[in-house]
């Protein structure tokens, strides 16, 4: 959705203000999932499989039921019974599926049972009183084991359409696109390097816990309160698994301590719910950090081959790529989108990509900033790096060479708009970072990343108030910041200051749908309505403004928070502030507000390039980065420091992902480390002052310019530190995470 | 559960001898607290023994020799003015086990009778020659920190026995400790391999050596021959190689999630090394 009115001089945007919710959460006055309770509450907890994968021969929850602290058990049977259909069709089924076994546990810590006692410690109690009957089955955690012949069977008839015949029935979706002809492009290239890569799942790492309160009445009324990415999308799922209609839900959504894509769907909410309607009591449930870990959805685990061309200039001549990702249970793991993104940075004449969806014994992937990308990234970079190496080019300069620009007809199909991806390594290439010296035992790494962003369904309205200031009602849960650029960007069009305007994050009785806060979107598209609600209250201003002088509304023009006549033909008349116009609108037609809903379309594709130093201990292995850059196109920095928040964020995270954090499974096919103490996440010492350069080449698609910025960030870094530690140890790392183990062999094994 | 807090280690000591089921003592609770929570252990009786008078001292006998009461936190052996001086191996040990809130309760005593192979001051410990005082139901006896582990979450104590005092012995002259750890992070983690290092000089020659292994066997390991490679030796290379040969010799590891059998050995005799250089440098009496 081009538009023609894109400003490019501000007031309020660019400025640094403080966060309207800072003072809440620095005092413990802020709201999250687990601050709430209510009269009467009962508190949930959930029996959850000690199996990877067994048939559910028979539940005995007569002995919890009997207990007289426990006043509901909620099996499968309390659900509603949605219809299983193949692949993410049936993706209600698939939810519901998840949060309550069926016939089948799935994995290791899937909900098998729940119960609502009188207090914690009596509903913990009382999942011992419930008796599982199992009969284990075969298990299958690793992605190519799963897609092999042998490989036990998850659940028959889950593939869609799109998996080519003779597959393993693990295989439930399929992705191959490209242009050109990449056999002919590999024979043009002076140097073709094919390599295989393997990626761990990891875990978004949210501090907060899932939490949740519930209330559901017999007669299809409820209330839910969570923390949540999306309490619409929390409000029709729980509304589908209770056999509810949807409008008789109310949700609203607390503060969020962390989501990064793992809160854009449910887990305990409609179990919560079900236990309320059962038991006639509110009910509340909050998750141990070892079920988050175990049974909320970390990313996908990957296995992919890359094969690139490269002439000796440094011009790809082709590139092909096959991604096999793993997303637990379920249809899912985004490998469609890992293919996609993986050659997205470059303009190239032949590329080939193939990507697989695989279900394996573990839970149900969910979404982790960019999700399926960074892995991709990692290979791609890699092998980019490695012919960087052996034909004696400059990383940045072939980056450069073979960069996307306008007009370049994507890897993945279209052909871009106005992009930054060149801007971003012009640069990395002028940063102090890429001419500084490394020191002996030192490695530097380069990566691109790309990510499509997203627009999706949203609903903002501005209501002003009498005395002059205004309240904003979104429907994007505040995940980084945004409250502080909705109010930034208001300001910006109503010309009043920052301080007068309230962001609320609305419940769902108050506007309509709004999608998840995912896809780097709700600066976009939430302000893109902020900006069109505001206006369409400017509009009602000037209207009364006009009405007060007698003139025609098209002689009234709105600046600088007040309205003007539009020219010396109109009239002369002082400026009328807002607050003037506002100060007695009950008598002039009533409130003022101003509203707007769409889907925007315009989101704007994003890039980034970041510079990495690593530094390995070459008797532990133990890596040190040592400096980091990040560069990224923002389009515009509505609040830079939260923009440079967003940066250093996906930086920490691809630190974690790529050196030590990982999913690690037993024989048993049980998690061996769900705890934070085993799975290891960085700690502030572990990062070192994360530099950052916010690019702002405009996306047309929105009315300041704004590309979303959330998720770039952690795509290049898997392959960027891998491409520093693997130059620092002289040894090329093809696993993640490159943990002091891994270096260590991979160092021993080059002699 | 039944919590008892007893005003003295005889009564301590009888509390536990009369309880049935599982016992624990609790002290900072930084591991009790948190296997109850997690319900890996879920005890019948928590006696508490931070109640007992003097249980927080930390006396420097005239001998020269140190008292610890076992309550006494991580937190206030890194505060005292004196005690890092002469072990500073011991201090920096305890000092790295979790995060700061867990240094204001965490102890040597319970990071000892925690009996994992990993703990981080126990190393440290054995290096230094340290031993606790156990009272019982026939009264008390002191025994060699290395002699209380017998494998991971076991020790030797009999039931009704309860670790009553931590000795330190007396530093004496031209002598230093070190205690290093190997984590893939920088802190809040726990020890894929720690070594302990205590040595004397006369000049520049070692003459007594203890040196200690964590993380790489079911307990920590008092290892002779890393002390006999480094006993009349000037810390040379040779020295330094025949050290890491006997550490990464005496290692008996597992492949788990926090290491693999190949990185322990490895590391183990490079810890080795760094450990003793240390210990070696302050010694002679440098900063290191």
């Amino acid at each position: 959705m081009a538009l023609d009115d894109r400003k490019s001089d501000f007031t309020f945007v660019g400025t640094r203000p403080n966060r309207p919710d800072g003072l809440d959460k620095v005092t413990g006055r802020a709201k999250f999932g687990a601050d709430i309770s209510a009269p009467g509450m009962l508190h949930g907890a959930v029996l959850r499989s000690p199996h990877a994968h067994a048939r559910i021969v028979k539940i005995d929850a007569s002995r919890a039921e009997a207990h007289n602290d426990v006043k509901a058990v909620v099996t499968r049977a309390d659900f509603a019974d949605v219809p299983f259909k193949p692949g993410l069709e049936g993706e209600f089924w698939n939810v519901l599926e998840n949060v309550m076994a069926g016939e089948k546990a799935l994995y290791d810590g899937h909900a098998v049972a729940a119960v609502a006692a009188t207090s914690a410690l009596a509903a913990r109690d009382a999942l011992k009183l419930i008796e599982v009957e199992y009969e284990v089955l075969p298990h299958v955690t690793d992605v190519d084991k799963a897609m092999a012949s042998d490989a036990p069977i998850i659940r028959e008839g889950a593939a869609d359409y799109s998996v080519p015949e003779g597959m393993h029935p693990n295989v439930v979706r399929y992705h191959e696109s490209g242009h050109g002809d990449v056999e002919a492009g590999f024979a043009e290239a002076d140097l073709v390097i094919e390599d295989s890569f393997v990626t761990e799942a990891t875990h978004q790492g949210y501090i907060e816990p899932h939490a949740c309160l519930g209330m559901l009445g017999n007669d299809g009324k409820g209330e839910l309160w969570c923390t949540t990415q999306g309490h619409w999308i929390a409000q029709k799922t729980c509304a589908a698994l209770l056999g509810i209609e949807t409008s008789q839900l109310r949700v609203t959504a607390s503060e969020i301590g962390g989501g990064f894509g793992g809160k854009t769907t449910v887990f305990i909410e409609p179990v919560a719910l079900a236990l309320s309607r059962k038991a006639n009591r509110p009910v509340k449930i909050v998750m141990t950090r070892s079920e988050v870990f175990r049974a909320t959805g970390p990313t996908s685990s990957a296995s992919m081959d890359v094969k690139i061309g490269m002439k000796t200039d440094g011009t790809i001549s082709a590139a092909q790529g096959v991604f096999r990702l793993q997303g637990g249970a379920f249809p899912g793991a985004p490998g469609d989108m890992t293919a996609m993104c993986a050659f997205a940075p470059y303009n190239l004449t032949n590329v080939k990509q193939i990507g697989y969806d695989v279900m394996s014994n573990r839970p149900k992937q969910a979404a982790y900033r960019a999700p399926g990308a960074p892995m991709g990234a990692f290979a791609v970079e890699s092998v980019i790096d490695e012919l960087c190496n052996k034909l004696g080019l400059d990383p940045v300069d072939v980056r450069l060479k073979n960069a996307a620009h306008e007009g370049t007809k994507a890897s993945y199909g279209p052909t871009y708009e106005r992009i930054g991806l060149v801007e971003t390594l012009e640069a990395a290439k002028a940063h102090p970072h890429y001419a500084a010296p490394l020191k002996p035992g030192q490695g530097r790494g380069i990566s691109c990343g790309f990510w499509f962003n997203h627009g999706g369904e949203t609903s903002v309205s501005l209501a002003l108030s009498e005395d002059g200031s205004a309240q904003l009602m979104v429907g994007t849960p505040d995940i980084g910041g945004s409250r502080a650029s909705m109010a930034l960007m208001a300001a910006e069009v109503l010309g009043i200051a920052y301080e007068n305007i309230r962001v609320t994050v609305a419940d769902t009785a108050t506007l309509g749908y709004n999608d998840v806060s995912h896809g780097s979107r709700v600066t976009y598209a939430s302000g893109l309505a902020t900006i069109k609600a505001a206006k369409h209250a400017v509009e009602k201003l000037c209207e009364r403004a006009a009405a007060k002088w007698g003139i025609p509304v098209d002689a009234v023009k709105w600046e600088d928070g007040c309205a003007v006549p539009s020219g010396p033909n109109a009239g002369d008349f002082d400026p009328m502030p807002l607050a003037d116009i506002t100060a007695d609108m009950g008598s002039t037609g009533g409130p003022i507000s101003g509203h707007f809903e769409a889907t925007p379309e315009g989101a704007g594709v994003s890039f980034g390039t970041h510079i990495v130093d690593a530094e390995v201990d070459p008797e532990t292995g133990k890596t040190s980065i040592t400096r980091y850059t990040v560069i990224q196109d923002a389009g515009k920095a509505i609040h830079p420091t939260y923009v440079e928040g967003q940066f250093q964020g996906g930086a920490a995270q691809g630190i974690g992902w790529a050196l030590n954090e990982e999913y690690i499974y037993g024989e048993d096919g049980r998690l061996q480390n769900s705890i934070f103490l085993d799975y290891r996440i960085p700690v502030a010492s572990d990062l070192p002052m994360i530099d950052t350069v916010i690019v702002e080449v405009p996306n047309p698609g929105h009315p300041f310019g704004v590309r979303g910025v959330g998720e770039t960030g952690i795509v290049p870094p898997l392959a960027a530190i891998a491409n520093a530690v693997s130059n620092a140890a002289g040894v090329r790392m093809k696993q993640l995470p490159m943990s002091p183990p891994r270096i260590l062999a991979a160092l021993k094994d080059n002699g | 559960m039944d919590y008892h807090s007893p005003a003295s280690f005889a009564e301590a000591s009888a509390l536990a001898a009369n309880a049935t089921g599982i016992t624990r003592f609790l002290a900072g609770g930084t591991d009790v607290l948190v296997q109850l929570r997690s319900e890996l252990v879920t005890p019948d009786t928590l006696i508490d023994i931070k109640k007992i008078n003097g249980v927080h001292d930390i006396t420097r006998n005239a001998d020269g020799s140190w008292t610890l009461g076992v309550a006494t936190t991580g937190a206030e052996m890194s505060e005292h003015p004196d005690l890092g001086k002469d072990w500073p191996g011991v201090v920096e040990a305890m000092d790295l086990i979790g995060s700061t809130q867990v240094q204001g309760r965490a102890t040597l005593t319970g990071n000892l009778c925690n009996g994992s192979p990993a703990a981080d001051s126990v190393p440290a410990m054995v290096a230094a020659g340290v031993t606790v005082t156990v009272t019982g139901p026939d009264g008390t006896r002191e025994i060699a920190v290395e002699d209380i582990p017998t494998g991971p979450g076991k020790i030797s104590l009999a039931k009704g026995e309860v670790v009553s005092a931590v000795n330190i012995p007396a530093r004496g002259e031209n002598a230093g400790d070190a205690y290093l750890r190997f984590i893939p992070r920088t802190e809040m983690d726990i020890a894929v391999v720690g070594v302990g290092v205590s040595l004397r000089l006369d000049g520049d020659t070692i003459t007594e050596a203890r040196v200690s292994l964590g993380a790489i066997a079911p307990t920590v390991l008092l290892v002779e021959d890393c002390a006999k490679a480094l006993v009349g030796s000037k810390l040379d290379d040779a020295a330094l190689d025949a050290l890491a040969a006997a550490a990464s010799a005496a290692c008996n590891p597992i492949d788990d999630k926090r290491g693999t059998i190949a990185f322990r050995t490895e590391v183990a005799g490079v810890l080795a090394k760094r450990a003793a250089k240390i210990a070696y440098a302050r010694a002679k009496g440098e900063n290191a």
